[in-house]
């Protein structure tokens, strides 16, 4: 694990790529504080990052796009895959070099506060909550991004698909309220996204037995909860959309609350994303 | 070393490895053998742990490729089809991550690296970039790092393609030195390299084993009993019949007819079974005062024993076809 994540890590700075992502960062992230922080003297770098909070969109698929597209097109992953390592180290070891790589401009922010202390007061634990939720974003956005990257052969597939889903999700917030909240839209939502599943166990089973069957218990299930108490549906996709909405559990630490809950949920975004890239790995291997 | 049992590998319908069964014996050097597509690399990377099988199991050592993966892979050094080398890396740096990898512990790496380099001469070219380096550079380096960490097992799909003549030359020496210490196992569809490199060749058409044995074997195999070319100064039709008329000849071929010289004919003349037809032949001839100007024992090349299995294969699933058609 340690010589993937010594590999992956050294890799950044063999090309480009890190190099453009570090200055990337710092220039948007610096502009935003020389504006607001240096300028208007605002004493919180929050505000700053939220502002800077678009920057992952672009920033983090340039990490992850390459990590496993470009290997199995190049058959590299012929080397891993054959070594004596199992392959969740061998993820882990891509993922941590990634999260090591973001948390280099991350550490150099660190010293904004230090720098802002100079000049007044500030309140550090306020500062370092805002900097403790950006990494973690930004390793969920990479962790996305390593899912994305393990799917496709193609970099330029896992970059622009990143960055899509990416958008998705930052706008996830906006998107909720386009979509009307009564129980009878939402009971509907529900059916077609169940239809969507079965399609795609379809699509994989290549029977139709089990997804009809799927279907059919599905929807019995969800026609009945309507009977029952439709009130239940009130509002129920925007809960489901808000589950992928990363910016809103970011604004958290933005505002300066260190919320123990918004911690876990991009501890598991990661971790799915991780668990995912190892299954699609693995579902190569096998089919 | 390695048993492969029944091993089957289907992509969607098709079918890459059918039923295949392997036994490997320590310190040979073997030679899987097939046209393109007849399931080589597949069972290669199978083998090592690349791809999973549909069925059937590999056994390294004792131990299962899938229910033991990292204990059966340390035995293995692998050289795919295309080397897996990172193109932002150099050689030296390459194998350094290999034998990191291969969790050579950290005080050997450099002295097992370094050697590797010597063996497959890639000293030279250490510090360039992977992505400057030939095609025979980068099959050296990743033949080095298959070497890394003296793996019982190599196996080599391939090793040869896309080198020149000379490189050829030099890898299959390579190859039959690491045969004394290594078991090798590699594959070609270059006929010349296996009779030339392997112990023991194994003929694979559509994902099946047609053959097995050793590169002389297998070639008198096929041609069970004799095989002559006959050189007489006669007409076509009497020679013939004066060559049928001995009773251990099976069947008669015209080879030539007035070629070289003027009124001769040339025959390829199969005997029964074990049986030695040169003596029979002489006096027949020397009775009939027909003149014999040559005789000469045809032994088939591994070349002819290949085309005749892959081609009777494809033959009877035509054949097969057609009957499914009736």
């Amino acid at each position: 694990m340690l010589a993937i994540f010594k590999r992956e890590f050294c890799a950044y700075f063999h090309t480009m790529t890190g190099y453009v992502f570090l200055a990337f960062l710092f220039v948007v992230v610096g502009v935003y504080f020389t504006a607001y922080n240096l300028g208007y003297g605002y004493p919180l770098i929050g505000y700053t990052l939220a502002s800077a909070a678009f920057t992952m969109l672009i920033t983090t698929p340039m990490l992850s796009m390459r990590v496993l597209a470009e290997e199995r097109r190049q058959k590299v992953d012929q080397l891993l895959l054959t070594s004596p390592v199992p392959v969740y180290q061998i993820v882990l070891g891509k993922f941590l070099a990634m999260a090591a790589m973001f948390a280099v401009p991350v550490l150099v922010f660190c010293l904004y506060p230090v720098i802002l202390s100079a000049y007044g007061s500030l309140s550090f634990a306020q500062s370092y909550t805002s900097l403790l939720g950006f990494y973690l974003m930004g390793c969920a956005c990479l962790a996305i991004g390593l899912y994305i990257s393990s799917v496709t052969e193609n970099q330029v597939i896992a970059a622009v698909g990143s960055f899509g889903v990416l958008v998705l999700f930052y706008l996830m917030s906006g998107l909720e309220s386009l979509i009307p909240t009564t129980a009878a839209a939402s009971f509907l939502a529900f059916t077609i996204l169940l239809l969507v599943i079965c399609y795609i166990i379809y699509q994989l089973m290549k029977s139709l037995l089990v997804p009809l069957a799927v279907c059919a218990a599905g929807e019995a299930v969800l026609v009945m909860i309507y009977v029952a108490d439709a009130a239940v549906y009130e509002g129920a996709v925007q809960k489901v959309m808000s589950m992928f909405d990363l910016s809103s559990r970011f604004g958290d630490f933005t505002g300066a609350v260190l919320d123990l809950t918004s911690v876990v949920y991009f501890l598991t975004v990661i971790a799915a994303g991780v668990f995912l890239t190892i299954q699609s790995i693995q579902k190569r291997r096998w089919s | 070393m390695i048993e492969v049992k029944d091993l089957v590998k289907s992509y969607g319908g098709n079918v890459a490895v059918d039923h295949l069964n392997v036994t490997i014996e320590k310190g040979k050097i073997y030679g899987f053998l097939g046209p393109n597509g007849a399931g080589k690399s597949t069972t290669m990377n199978i083998m090592t742990g690349y791809v999973a099988s549909t069925s059937g199991t590999v056994i390294i050592d004792g131990h299962d490729i899938l229910e033991e993966p990292e204990e059966a892979k340390k035995n293995i050094g692998y050289l795919p089809e295309v080397p897996p080398l990172y193109m932002d890396m150099s050689p030296f740096e390459q194998l350094m991550f290999a034998a990191e990898l291969k969790k050579i512990p950290k005080k050997e790496r450099q002295g097992q690296v370094e050697e590797a380099m010597t063996r497959t001469q890639i000293v030279d070219v250490a510090d360039r970039l992977n992505k400057h380096l030939s095609k025979g550079y980068r099959q050296r380096v990743g033949l080095a790092q298959a070497l890394l960490g003296n793996p019982d097992i190599l196996i080599l799909d391939e090793p040869t393609a896309g080198l020149d003549p000379l490189q050829i030359i030099e890898i299959r020496d390579l190859i039959k030195r690491l045969g004394k210490d290594h078991t090798v196992i590699l594959s070609s569809h270059i006929l010349s390299e296996v009779s030339a490199v392997c112990d023991y060749v194994l003929i694979i058409s559509r994902g099946k084993l047609v053959a097995e044995d050793s590169p002389e074997r297998l070639g008198s195999l096929m041609g069970a009993g004799q095989e002559l070319k006959v050189t007489v100064k006669e007409s076509r039709n009497r020679a013939e019949s004066l060559l049928r008329s001995i009773p251990d000849v099976k069947e008669i071929r015209l080879y030539t007819e007035g070629w070289k010289e003027e009124g001769c004919c040339q025959f390829l003349v199969c005997a029964k079974e074990n049986a030695d037809i040169r003596e029979a032949i002489f006096f027949k001839m020397a009775e009939n005062k027909v003149p014999l100007l040559g005789m000469e024992r045809v032994s088939k090349s591994l070349e002819e024993v290949f085309l005749e299995l892959t081609e009777e294969e494809s033959r009877e699933k035509e054949a097969s076809k057609h009957a499914g058609n009736l």
